[in-house]
């Protein structure tokens, strides 16, 4: 029996250890694609393309799921402040929800399911077919040409995108409590106007933004870089994305928010 | 004879995670020769390609081209180096998400200055010497094994460069694209000047084309010699090769228990 | 995907995502309405706050003329300290009543301000004189049992 406990401790050791080492060898890599920046912002055109595949493709499902998201917030709270007799306040409710927490929270979310996923399966597969090995053989960056463009264009999309979620979800918000509910129009936006602070509570929301942005981007491209390179490494490393995305956006923005939002009422 | 040597490789020893993979290599490879190293599968072939490459370090021992230690140079000096040199891939590695023209230009719009007029007239020059011209729009996508081999190929020449290197040039490929790839991989040695590589086990295409083989074998060199040497070879394990024989130095059986206690015979007539 | 067609859904992009950020910067938010215009200070001394917070606003006649900047308990006189930014373009006279009121039953406390009659008026740095702290529900529950007593005690005065 003591055998098999000291095996398990060792072996809890061991993975303990190489997290740390993983941890240690991504923070290296990490400070690689910052010096070696050069040539995506001397050759734009590298971003650009990226910025496509990044940004534009996933303005879709943020748009609709930012709309989505609004008109559910709209309706449930119209629900709930309508008994205190505080309907029109349901402007404040929606806008202060979605730009301080669900805006960056969700848009982050569903940024690192669609885009940063394609970025690891993407580097991942350039890695399993040899594509990374071909272009350091003729003397050319893999890290300079193919991760760094990557990493600037996620971390640019991600406070547009959320940007985008949040605009579309206050337009939900008015379409659901406005112009289907009857909620007055004019108390919907001022109620609004006056408790979100631009500085306060719009200048956080993008901070946290990008926060998120550089957190995910940096994710997709290591797990990519560091995929097996075989069929069951790639789709790991894929999955192994979505998940530390998520755990992490979670976990920053409690320490975003406490930092933040301290004191506030 | 050693000044005229591209390659030249002393007691190379490489080991991955304790296990040695190549023990004690010396091998001298001249300039403007097509030469081969055949082994078995895993036998550490591609990694000699990786050694001279620079991708990989040796444990002890060294590789050096054209005059320089390669695990010795500094970043910018291997990069240099690897200018001069190519590789091409098991399964081509082209790039797909670019086309064949742009696979090709890659390296010159990387590396040079070149205006995009000369570059299309180049991209078209080395096309037209693997004999793929029409095929400068298709993406690697729609190509097909052999295709995709050959555009590797014009893609390995596009600068010109001293040394190849093939990494297994003949695997999957049908018996026309075989003969074609042989065919082009000699007469581009001879035309441009350069030396190429073969790491392969297709024993019939390369005694072909090359002049000089190696055989490795469990981390050594097994033989040597120019293909009529290596036919007749007396070494039990070239001859095992050389004439795919099921049986020999490498053997059939991979390491197992004694048959009959796997089959449990001695304990079922008890 | 041709060069030029991407370039400019990528342009569309970036052009949609800021203008995202000024939709809510400038209709959502209160950044067009934000006062970085002129301000001045004004302070005035509550003894008790209650519910007030940084931030809340300043109104008079319901209308909002500023913002509370900072607050600090004062150990020479053991009141709050309130500093108050007013919008340059509202002066209030010297006897103005500075009170704390809540908005609606349950809503945030905010600063009201009710003018005097004074010709002078306050400047940058000067202290409104009269202040009336917030109603704390204890004090009046006390202050209530307080009257009740007093009411019951002048009647029964006699007895003992």
């Amino acid at each position: 029996m003591p055998r098999r406990i000291v095996i398990s401790i060792r072996g809890v050791g061991h993975r303990v250890i190489d997290s740390v080492w993983r941890l240690g060898y991504a923070a290296r890599f990490f400070s690689l694609i910052l010096l070696k920046s050069g040539t995506s912002i001397r050759r734009f055109g590298l971003i650009i393309r990226e910025l496509y595949f990044t940004g534009v493709l996933t303005m879709i499902i943020i748009l609709v799921s930012g709309l989505f998201v609004g008109m559910v917030l709209g309706l449930q709270g119209y629900e709930t402040l309508q008994k205190y007799g505080a309907e029109t306040a349901v402007g404040t409710l929606v806008a202060l929800s979605l730009v301080r927490e669900l805006g960056p929270v969700v848009a982050a979310l569903l940024f690192a399911s669609r885009a940063g996923s394609a970025i690891t399966a993407e580097i991942g597969l350039m890695k399993a077919t040899e594509q990374l090995e071909a272009m350091g053989m003729m003397a050319v960056d893999p890290i300079a040409r193919v991760v760094a463009p990557r990493f600037w264009a996620g971390v640019i999309s991600m406070p547009l995108l959320a940007a985008m979620f949040s605009a579309m979800g206050i337009f939900g918000g008015y379409l659901v409590a406005v112009v289907l509910i009857g909620v007055d129009e004019g108390s919907f936006w001022s109620q609004m106007q006056s408790a979100v602070d631009f500085r306060f509570d719009i200048v956080n929301g993008i901070i946290k933004t990008c926060v998120f942005g550089v957190a995910i981007t940096a994710i997709a491209v290591f797990e990519g870089y560091d995929a097996q390179p075989t069929a069951e490494g790639v789709s790991g490393a894929t999955t192994r994305t979505v998940v530390t995305s998520a755990l992490v956006i979670l976990g920053l923005d409690f320490v975003l928010t406490s930092f933040m939002f301290r004191g506030v009422g | 004879m050693t000044t005229r040597a591209l390659v030249e490789i002393k007691d190379l020893n490489f080991s991955y995670d304790e296990r040695p993979i190549l023990k004690g290599i010396n091998m001298t490879m001249p300039r403007g020769k097509v030469i081969a190293i055949m082994g078995g599968s895993g036998c550490g072939k591609t990694t000699l390609l990786r050694l001279i490459g620079g991708t990989v370090t040796p444990s002890s021992g060294y590789v050096k081209v054209d005059n320089q230690i390669v695990h010795e140079l500094g970043r910018n000096k291997l990069f240099s180096l690897r200018r001069k040199m190519s590789m091409l891939f098991q399964f081509g590695a082209l790039f797909t998400d670019l086309s064949v023209f742009d696979n090709i230009a890659f390296q010159m719009r990387e590396h040079t200055d070149l205006p995009e007029s000369v570059i299309r007239d180049l991209v078209f020059m080395k096309l037209h010497a693997v004999g793929l011209r029409g095929a400068h729009n298709l993406m690697p996508a729609e190509l097909s094994g052999g295709m995709a081999r050959r555009v590797a190929l014009a893609r390995s020449i596009a600068l010109d460069p001293m040394l190849v290197m093939y990494d297994e040039p003949f695997a999957g490929l049908d018996p026309i694209s075989l003969s074609v790839i042989g065919n082009l991989i000699r007469r581009l040695t001879e035309a441009l000047g350069m030396t190429s590589i073969l790491v392969t086990h297709d024993v019939h295409e390369s005694l072909k084309i090359v002049d000089y083989v190696y055989f490795i074998s469990e981390g050594v060199i097994a033989a040597e010699g120019t293909p009529s040497e290596v036919r007749e070879s007396v070494s039990p394990f070239v001859h095992q090769f050389i004439h795919s024989e099921v049986d020999g130095p490498v053997p059939f059986h991979y390491p197992a228990e004694k048959y009959a206690t796997d089959l449990n015979l001695e304990n079922r007539f008890a | 995907m041709q060069r030029a067609t991407m370039d400019l859904w990528v342009g569309l992009f970036v052009i949609a995502g800021i203008g995202a950020l000024l939709i809510l910067a400038l209709k959502v938010g209160n950044l067009g309405t934000y006062s970085e215009e002129k301000s001045y200070t004004l302070v005035g001394s509550f003894e008790n706050i209650g519910g007030l917070k940084i931030r809340a606003p300043v109104k008079s006649a319901g209308v909002v003329v500023g913002r509370v900047m900072d607050i600090q308990f004062s150990t020479k006189t053991f009141d709050a300290a309130v500093t108050m930014n007013i919008d340059d373009r509202y002066q209030f006279p010297k006897d103005t009543f500075a009170s704390i009121l809540t908005s609606g039953l349950l809503g945030e406390q905010y600063v009201g301000l009710a003018a005097g009659g004074d010709e002078g008026m306050l400047k940058s740095g000067d202290k409104i004189m009269k202040t009336n702290s917030a109603l704390v529900l204890e004090d009046m529950i006390g202050q209530f049992l307080f009257d009740k007593a007093s009411e019951d005690d002048g009647d029964d005065s006699s007895k003992f």
